[in-house]
């Protein structure tokens, strides 16, 4: 099936923030932020910008009713600063105007004094000045120190990861409207409708029965919009609270990209040892995590790196400990993956370095040391594992041993162009790792003209949820797609959501869905067996007629609905679901965190063009555990999307802050994503289907962040181009590997 | 219709905010993302052509006497039309943002006289940037449409009668015709009478970018559709180029092509297809980007300029200069607030000339250059008689490096000579780091585009020597 929402998207004719049409009255907000990256606040001048033609009010932390607080796992944020600011970009002031125009003209007119402090902006050096966000955390099986000696080999070495701009196309943004009572009602382009709720309701000290916040879709969040969007939606609340008048603010590409946080850098010592056979005997890392100056999500994503920090191997013997480091740099959050693809990178790092100094290729270690069922992950759960089948299939159906020999040949006969390979076998554990936020609700009406409206906690932005809730909808009630509608999100209807984040949204919601179709189901069956005179177990749905007893009845679904209606019997369901055996001790760092988990192989190849260090992926080949996949289209789109931006990160997409925590790559001609250009030549997804029993929604595993693991691989094939070149290469662990970075690779050292 | 609005106010607020058709979206406002791709119609010899553009960075001035079609333009009454189909067919759109510039672009495909090939489809989309799909159903979407357009001809019948497009489509030449006739006697005023001096805008796709805010009320001469401005001519040896010309006006011109036959190589190298549709050449030299593509290319080649003030005196107060001459400093120019280019001309490659351009950048396509550059060898045998080397990203200005095209003079090409040239290319060089790459990665990448060049334009050399 296709993306229901294609009709409109390529019609243009889909809302998303920005079109949704204004209302009279409605003012234009715009964000006054600090220029530099850490100070204290002497003075705050708005009389000038406040005088100017236009502008309506102009707002600081002084205005703020309730608490100046939008940290939404520790209080550590405030909304706009009072007395110091801890990041270039960090809301000081809420200009409001009666245009856009106006109030990015009076931006110009406030000053702001601020005397400097020191500014941080590397995550070891924080970590030396003991600025964590939250205590260090450690994982561990078995006994590092006591391993070392029974391993053959032992490497030791450093890899680092940089950011990653979401560059969702549609920007942040927020518009609100004041209700009677009081009420705000708060559209915002938001994967946690309930984040802006909750702390709409904090910052104004009005309960959360007044927000109203409504979600139709995102134009692209990848977890940018998970934490972030809340900031925007507050902004425009606290306006429109105080004024009475509807409040839009629709971020410029500029200020999202300085003012949001990205991807968590990371920085990481490893240290890995494998006995004679080449099996990982034990494993330890330290990660370093980039915060920036708030918790924002960090310490969430500093556990997931943990969870991931042995990828899909099996290692006996663990030490992992991780510190989420606070920097002068904007809170870093969510990004697709978060925090699981950094602590892969490290441990793939160490493999390589392994395999180099061996002379092997890494994917002889790789294979050797992949998860079996029943393998115990460093945090206590027990693998379910498919990852020698997908690994196994990659090889087989893409003939690596003639993909080694093609490319082998090529490097021999070309002094210009060299090729790389790389594997990549992944395992990324499904679930919220906060045990509490895996749970959905769903609001099922079925309407007397047998159409059906579904509201969830899912935000559509572009993963196709809703075609997925509504699949569940349809194959419940066996009725014909166009009778059923996904609602927006809102929170006035499906109150207490989870953000739409961890992969986990199609399964939370769509169990949610599930639950309330077959509750109504069952009242309509039970209407239908008391008129054709049967059991309940003998009534069927099918293509919207009532089959009783295996024959085709009289009543159609219209019918059968109408006829339950008439007897007074609920047409309306709300379900509500929660996985079963999740579980987690923070104390002992074990558990059952991951109701289960996706695995998959990826071959990457490229070629760099070693005289300009510029480079091209030739094929990106691919096993994917899809489970039981209830939409082809969909996941297939997810998984192409997912490598690419995978590699996007490994590649071009660079980073750049100054030493006093300014952006540099600030702008889309600074920071570059992958065009259609730069995508491999070919991608090919081979479907690993397996019917066993799973906790996902009709079996069909979630897929929204793992694919963007493969991605990593694209680092490492580079990396073994680089070195068919220049096999002396000493090529840092360091992504991304920009065309700079291989160019100065190629020719180290470089004199000239 | 008229609109009252300021003329330098960018077309895509006034589709957005004064018509209200959302469907053109807003990504990055520098012509970067291509969500905002809209189609302009315009007569050219009386031939109804269309180009796609970025409407973030065309003023509403520019848009005088065009058919402006958005993708509420392009939609059947109900249903898809077959581009909407392919890409919907295909799971080409995911969270739909970028997906009616993709539409657009596409359109602007079917509207195209080049043949429909899968690498043109490629082509009109690579202005646009899809951060959901990874493309590569965007790509099925495109073949798809390919396959739609195998019997076409004429691009506009086609497209109406194969309902591709809506039918209205075939009625406006005739009404651009009509338009013509009306505007003709009340045009955009001229600013002439103005004191201030104006800003020059060409294209805006720099000017738009670089001074968005100030543009939208500023006092502005529009210089891209002057008749007297624009053409690729050939005169004697010379070739002559109006400033407004843009960089698909030459792309288009059989005289470029003739003179250099890898410049479609070159151009694609260079922004994007809606962007070369509305970026000027002389816009590239007046920016003064240290790094402007075509400042390289034609530093190279030691085009001349022609400079004349605003209001014109004629040709009294017109001077010309070497456009080496032009930069002074960091985006200083030795030109007047009055003045602006009239011409541009060089000396068309003879037999004997060798020509070559270069850039490196972050990503290959629809980016800035870390280091780009342009060499023009005029060879007696196997003796350079006269040579010309330029190299952006490495200083300042854009540079013409002087020492190193003397060094050249009188050299046969070797190994030796090869490493000589890079060695004096390397003193006059200053690069510095910023986003676009470190300052001893700019100097690496400037020695090995010299290379490049070589190998490139002396097939002899073997890689082997040359690569190290």
């Amino acid at each position: 099936m296709k993306n229901i929402d294609s009709y409109t998207h390529v019609r243009g004719e889909s809302v998303y923030l920005d079109d949704i049409p204004v209302v009279n009255g409605t003012l234009y907000a715009a964000v006054f932020d600090s220029p530099v990256a850490h100070g204290k606040i002497k003075s705050l001048d708005i009389r000038e910008a406040a005088a100017m033609h236009g502008v309506v009010k102009i707002f600081t932390a002084k205005d703020v009713p309730g608490d100046n607080q939008i940290g939404g796992i520790i209080p550590d944020e405030e909304l706009l600063a009072s007395t110091h600011v801890h990041f270039c970009g960090m809301p000081i002031a809420l200009v409001v105007a009666e245009t856009d125009e106006a109030a990015r003209v009076a931006l110009k007119k406030i000053k702001v004094v601020i005397e400097s402090l020191p500014v941080i902006t590397d995550p070891r050096e924080a970590k030396e000045k003991g600025e964590l966000i939250i205590p260090s955390r450690t994982f561990q099986i078995g006994d590092t120190i006591n391993a070392w000696h029974q391993c053959e080999y032992v490497f030791e070495g450093r890899a680092d990861t940089n950011g990653q701009e979401h560059l969702y196309i549609e920007t942040q943004g927020a518009y609100s409207l004041p209700q009677e009572n009081s009420a705000i009602r708060i559209y915002s382009s938001t994967q946690g409708p309930t984040a802006v709720q909750r702390t709409t309701a904090r910052v104004l000290n009005i309960p959360m029965h007044q927000v109203e916040v409504d979600t139709t879709r995102l134009g692209g969040g990848f977890g940018g919009k998970e934490d972030q969007a809340t900031t925007w939606g507050v902004m425009c609340a606290l306006a429109t609270y105080h004024l009475k008048k509807p409040v839009k603010y629709s971020l410029q590409r500029m200020e999202d990209m300085r003012m949001t946080g990205k991807r968590h850098p990371y920085s990481s010592d490893f240290k890995i040892g494998l006995n004679k056979d080449l099996k990982i005997v034990a494993y330890e890392a330290t990660f370093y995590q980039n915060a920036g100056a708030a918790a924002d999500l960090s310490p969430a994503v500093m556990e997931r790196t943990l969870f991931h920090c042995t990828n899909s191997y099996f290692v006996p013997n663990v030490k992992a400990t991780a510190y989420s480091c606070r920097t002068n740099l904007p809170p870093n959050t969510a990004f697709r993956g978060f925090g699981g693809p950094q602590g892969m990178f490290v441990i793939e790092a160490a493999i390589a370095k392994a395999a180099d100094a061996l002379g092997i290729s890494a994917s002889v270690i790789q294979q050797k040391n992949l998860l079996q069922t029943g393998d115990e992950f460093p945090y206590g759960q027990k693998a379910e594992s498919e990852a020698n089948e997908c690994w196994d299939k990659a090889v087989e159906l893409y003939d690596l041993e003639k993909l080694q020999k093609e490319i082998s040949d090529f490097n021999h006969s070309n002094k210009q162009y060299k090729k790389g390979m790389a594997l990549m076998p992944i395992c990324f554990g499904i679930s919220f790792t906060k045990t509490m936020m895996n749970q959905a609700r769903a609001l099922v009406h079925v309407y007397t003209d047998g159409s059906v409206g579904v509201s969830t906690g899912a935000v559509e932005m572009g993963q196709g949820v809703n075609t997925k809730m509504l699949q569940v909808a349809t194959n419940i009630f066996s009725i014909d797609p166009a009778k059923v509608k996904i609602n927006s999100t809102n929170t006035y209807r499906i109150a207490n959501t989870s953000p739409s984040a961890a992969s986990a949204t199609a399964d939370l919601n769509g169990k949610a869905t599930e639950i309330a179709c077959k509750e109504i189901l069952k009242r309509l069956k039970k209407v239908a067996a008391e008129e054709f005179k049967t059991s309940e177990e003998n009534i069927d749905l099918k293509d919207e007629w009532v089959y009783a007893n295996g024959e085709k009845t009289m009543w159609e679904w219209k019918r059968l609905v109408f006829e339950t209606y008439f007897r007074r019997i609920s047409l309306s369901e709300h379900g509500h679901y929660t996985p079963p055996d999740i579980h987690y001790d923070l104390k002992k760092e074990k558990g059952h965190p991951f109701a289960y988990h996706v695995y998959g192989t990826v071959i990457i190849t490229v070629t760099i063009d070693c005289l300009r260090g510029i480079y091209e992926f030739d094929s990106v080949k691919v096993v994917h555990d899809f489970g039981n996949s209830m939409n082809t289209i969909i996941d297939i789109g997810q998984c192409e999307g997912g490598i690419v931006q995978g590699i996007g990160w490994m590649t071009m997409e660079e980073i750049v802050y100054d030493k006093e925590g300014k952006l540099l790559s600030n702008a889309l001609s600074t920071y570059k994503v992958p065009d259609i250009y730069s995508v491999p030549k070919e991608i090919d997804i081979h479907f690993l289907a397996t019917q066993k029993d799973n906790l996902a929604i009709f079996r069909s595993k979630a897929v929204g962040e793992p694919p963007l693991l493969y991605g990593i691989g694209a680092y490492f094939a580079l990396r073994n181009a680089v070195k068919a070149f220049n096999p002396s290469a000493d090529i840092p662990y360091d992504a991304p590997m920009t065309p700079e970075k291989v160019l100065m690779s190629l020719y180290h050292p470089f004199k000239k | 219709m008229a609109t009252d609005l300021p003329p330098g106010m960018v077309l895509l607020d006034f589709i957005r905010y004064q018509q209200h058709l959302v469907g053109t979206k807003i990504g990055c406002r520098e012509g970067d993302c291509g969500a905002c791709t809209i189609l302009t119609g315009e007569l050219n010899n009386d031939e109804l052509q269309y180009h796609t553009v970025t409407s973030c960075l065309m003023p509403i001035g520019n848009a005088a006497g065009k058919h402006i079609v958005t993708i509420e333009g392009i939609n059947h009454k109900e249903g898809l039309n077959p581009i909407q189909q392919a890409m919907a067919d295909a799971g080409a759109t995911q969270c739909g943002f970028c997906t009616p510039g993709f539409v657009m672009s596409l359109a602007g495909f079917c509207l195209d006289d080049k043949p429909a090939t899968k690498e043109n489809a490629i082509a009109s989309i690579d202005g646009n940037i899809c951060r959901c799909t990874g493309y590569k159903s965007i790509e099925k979407a495109a073949v798809d449409i390919v396959e739609k357009l195998k019997d076409k001809k004429e691009a506009i019948p086609f497209v109406t009668e194969q309902k591709i497009l809506p039918e209205y489509f075939s009625g406006i030449k005739e009404r651009l015709q009509r338009l013509r006739e009306s505007i003709n006697a009340d045009t955009l005023k001229d600013v002439a009478g103005i004191k201030e001096t104006p800003h020059f805008v060409g294209g805006g796709t720099d000017l738009y970018v670089q001074k968005h805010d100030e543009m939208k009320d500023a006092t502005i001469r529009f210089l891209l559709h002057q008749p007297e401005l624009n053409g690729i001519a050939k005169e004697d040896n010379k070739c002559i180029i109006g400033p407004s010309a843009t960089v698909s006006d030459l792309l288009h011109s059989a005289i470029i092509h003739e003179a250099f036959p890898d410049f479609h190589r070159y151009a694609k190298l260079v922004s994007s297809t809606p962007i070369r549709n509305m970026a000027t050449i002389a816009g590239n030299f007046i920016n003064a980007s240290p790094i402007g593509d075509f400042t390289i290319f034609f530093l190279a080649l030691d085009a001349q300029i022609s400079l004349t003030p605003n209001p014109s005196p004629g040709e009294r107060g017109k001077r010309t200069l070497p456009l080496r001459k032009l930069y002074k400093g960091y985006k200083q120019l030795d030109k007047t607030p009055e003045e602006h280019i009239d011409k541009i001309w060089f000396e068309l490659p003879g037999k004997n000339t060798l020509f070559h351009f270069e850039k490196v950048s972050k990503r290959t396509h629809l980016d800035i250059a870390s280091v780009n550059s342009a060499i023009h060898l005029k060879m007696n045998g196997d003796v350079i008689d006269d040579a010309g080397i330029s190299a952006g990203g490495v200083g300042p200005v854009p540079l013409y490096l002087q020492k190193t095209s003397e060094f050249l003079k009188g050299k046969k090409i070797s190994e030796e000579i090869i490493h000589e040239t890079i060695k004096t290319a390397q003193t006059e060089i200053s690069p510095i780091s910023d986003a676009r790459g470190s300052k001893e990665y700019k100097r690496l990448l400037l020695r090995q585009l010299i290379k490049a060049h070589f190998l490139k334009l002396f097939p002899g050399i073997l890689a082997e020597s040359v690569l190290g």
